[in-house]
């Protein structure tokens, strides 16, 4: 779940764990009750006092066109942001560096909540880690107006909007309206170490099915390499079920369903069960410390997210694979079925629409959307064209990757599967209490299906949806 | 004076304390400013979290008090029963060292310690059969866990306590019991711990509500075992995610109330049965 965009690594607690720390078991009764009371010590009217603009689509706040805007960054998103203070010394900016989101901290969906408590105090421009916000942001919650301001009903011009990869925007799409901008994007490829390939006289596999039969070929001819790991959350499901078209998270309206019978999720499951048999899939961590001493030389292949790069070949505290061994093909597919792939994860910026200089405000997302300097200091792939365009020519000059790097990325970005849902809950969450101390006890994963299925339409159900 | 010296106490008792009591106690009655009556209550109850959550805390409870209160009583015996001083008041400082620590801090520690791949105890763990940090943390494990964290901390300053109320003991008693010939065991069991009622009762009241409100142990590991650790292990947890994770403030005030209500009976029936409040 963390390096979702390339960012760091967050085993750490988080802000508000440690604050919890220090409070040191006072009761969340007095915490919830005295931030309720600083609330409504100060809080008059909750929701912002504005007027309905129809042009925009949303209530605005009364504007003050000179008036400070605040931005919320993590610290790889913190340069991008100075970058705009140089080149833009007439629109005052304060920027707050938070956790970003990070590894299911709830950081930013906390603060809101209080400041929609209190009717006031929200940042202008938020940039989340996650991709699922908008499940959350683009609702009314206690009164309040949605965080999330709609972009595509006349405030941000369609132009721009239509510069974004087909299908980047579709987790910040409800019904129609855009809340948030992606800044990156995660689509799955599958990665492959060319110099094993070649010794073990492999070939890339195009399809799941190659892939399987692959696994049972390296296992009996060279056991101990590995075709990848199911250990992390991320990785079975927004790698392997999303990438096989499974509709096990799905979310229609309001509705959320989700379906292991489907022959797409019982075949994945059949494939991961069977790859955990002969030992080509593994259980460990990506980011553990293990991973690296035992697989750093011993991945033959493994289907990953875009990030994958920087997070893990390419960084030197992980494997730190030599240049000129390492390429991205093409995602995996079912032989015959539709050409698509997984995704994991991608940052959002959003827009507040309490905002007081909703000018500034779009002329910042415009920069750390499409500006060179954008291009520059991306850490991966961009999510808008023409910056993505000049990142893969960067990255393909460099030299490190074998194959068509800037081919693969682009097949893969454009063809991320539309079925996965984005509800307000992370499948992660389940996938980890559930299936992770399953499997680790020796179940296989079919045995767990049924038990992870329900807890996934348990918390659908608390978060207020209908489960089919 | 004494007012002015007090009165510093007293308002931050008011606005932190009292107040938001107060707050809570309407927000679990209300929703959106209307009184709903039960509505909170049931909401929360009908939650296919809340039983769980209350599960884990009575399996770590019964785990723990037990556990603090029979090492706790022990080790002070034989702390107080050591007769050469240095070593005494050494074995006490030791104890009381970690205790010192924060608790989080002392929560991160502890991750080291519970991962096989980096603990410096990592044979003890695979002797057991923890092979990985997963492992390791599975539900079944937590109530030892959190036992083995807490008892840690916590036993320590106990242990100090313990050992000032056994030094209230009169030497008159003590050496009668030694001329009726009782031995050690004897004379902690007749004769030390029953004088010590009081002060064991007060330490399962205190314990009992601190362990209730289990919260930053289960919160951290579950953030360092991404997830492994479910969130809302414990009643406090569910309360969070209540208010921060659903945005229901008053769900989350019913939950804190039913808790102080649990929290409460379990300390009058300590208080009443060890008879905290007798005069001798």
């Amino acid at each position: 779940m963390d390096h979702r965009d390339g960012g760091e690594s967050t085993t750490t607690p988080t802000e508000e764990g440690i604050l919890m720390g220090t409070q040191h078991r006072r009761s969340a009764l007095l915490l919830t009750a005295s931030v309720a009371t600083i609330a409504a010590l100060t809080a008059c009217s909750g929701g912002s006092s504005g007027t309905v603009d129809d042009s925009f689509g949303f209530a605005i706040a009364e504007q003050e066109p000179d008036s400070p805007i605040t931005v919320w960054v993590d610290a790889s998103r913190e340069p991008i942001a100075q970058a705009f203070e140089e080149d833009h010394p007439d629109i005052p900016i304060e920027i707050e560096t938070y956790d970003g989101n990070a590894g299911g901290s709830d950081s930013f969906r906390t603060k809101i909540a209080l400041f929609d408590q209190s009717g006031e105090g929200w940042p202008d421009v938020v940039f989340s880690t996650q991709t699922n916000d908008t499940s959350w942001a683009a609702q009314e919650l206690n009164g309040a107006q949605p965080f999330a301001a709609p972009l595509n009903k006349g405030y941000f011009d369609q132009e721009f909007l239509d510069g974004f990869t087909t299908g980047a925007l579709d987790p910040m799409t409800v019904d129609g309206t855009v809340y948030g901008l992606r800044n990156d994007l995660a689509p799955v490829v599958l990665w492959y170490d060319e110099s094993l390939l070649n010794e073990f006289g492999y070939e890339v596999p195009e399809t799941w099915e190659d892939y399987l039969a692959l696994s049972d070929r390296l296992a009996a001819e060279h056991p101990g390499y590995i075709l990848g790991t199911v250990g992390e959350a991320f990785t079975a499901t927004y790698i392997n079920y999303w990438g096989a078209a499974a509709p096990i998270f799905q979310l229609d309206g309001n509705t959320f369903s989700s379906d292991f019978s489907d022959e797409n999720s019982q075949r994945m499951t059949e494939l991961i069960d069977h790859m955990l048999d002969n030992g080509t899939l593994v259980q460990d961590s990506v980011f553990g410390a293990e991973f690296v001493t035992k697989y750093a030389d011993k991945i033959v292949a493994m289907p990953g997210p875009v990030w994958f790069s920087g997070a893990l070949f390419q960084n030197p505290d992980s494997l730190n694979t030599a240049a000129g061994r390492i390429g991205a093909a093409n995602p995996l597919h079912w032989e015959g079925g539709e050409e698509v792939t997984g995704n994991v994860g991608g940052g959002v910026w959003y827009a507040s629409s309490h905002s007081k200089n909703l000018d500034a405000v779009e002329t910042f997302l415009e920069y750390a959307i499409s500006s060179d300097r954008a291009v520059e200091l991306a850490s991966g792939l961009p999510a808008y064209d023409s910056a993505a365009d000049q990142w893969l020519a960067t990255q393909s000059e460099s030299g490190y990757y074998v194959g068509d790097f800037a081919e693969s990325v682009s097949t893969a970005a454009s063809s991320v599967w539309s079925g996965w849902g984005f509800p307000s809950f992370s499948i992660e969450v389940s996938y980890a209490n559930v299936v992770v101390p399953g499997l680790a006890a020796g179940k296989s994963l079919a045995d767990l299906t049924a038990e992870w299925q329900e807890e996934m339409e348990n918390q659908a159900q608390v978060q207020g949806y209908t489960v089919e | 004076m004494g007012y002015a010296f007090s009165s510093g106490y007293t308002l931050l008792l008011l606005l932190f304390g009292v107040f938001p009591a107060a707050y809570a106690l309407f927000l679990a009655f209300t929703k959106a400013g209307q009184f709903v009556g039960v509505d909170n209550f049931a909401r929360v109850l009908s939650d296919y979290r809340f039983l769980p959550a209350v599960q884990n805390v009575a399996t770590y409870l019964v785990v723990w008090l037990i556990v603090q209160t029979v090492l706790v009583v022990v080790l002070a015996l034989i702390v107080h029963s050591i007769g050469v001083r240095w070593l005494s008041s050494t074995v006490r400082f030791v104890y009381y060292i970690p205790g010192a620590l924060a608790g989080a801090s002392s929560v991160m520690l502890w991750l080291f310690l519970l991962d096989p791949t980096v603990s410096p105890v990592s044979g003890v763990l695979r002797v057991l059969g923890l092979e990985t940090f997963v492992q390791t943390v599975s539900v079944q494990n937590l109530p030892i866990i959190f036992t083995i964290i807490a008892f840690w901390t916590g036993a320590g300053g106990w242990i100090v306590i313990m050992y000032g109320a056994l030094n209230n003991i009169s030497v008159e008693v003590m050496e009668a019991a030694r001329v009726d010939g009782a031995g050690m065991v004897k004379t902690a069991w007749h004769i030390q711990i029953p004088m010590m009622r009081k002060w064991i009762t007060y330490m399962a009241i205190m314990n009992l509500a601190a362990g209730t409100q289990l919260f930053v142990e289960p919160r951290i590991l579950s953030q360092a075992s991404k997830g492994v650790v479910p969130p809302d292990y414990s009643l406090n947890q569910l309360a969070y995610l209540y208010a921060f994770r659903q945005g229901d403030f008053n769900g989350s005030a019913a939950i804190s109330l039913l808790l102080l209500v649990v929290a409460l009976g379990l300390a009058a029936f300590f208080v009443l049965r060890g008879g905290l409040f007798e005069r001798d």
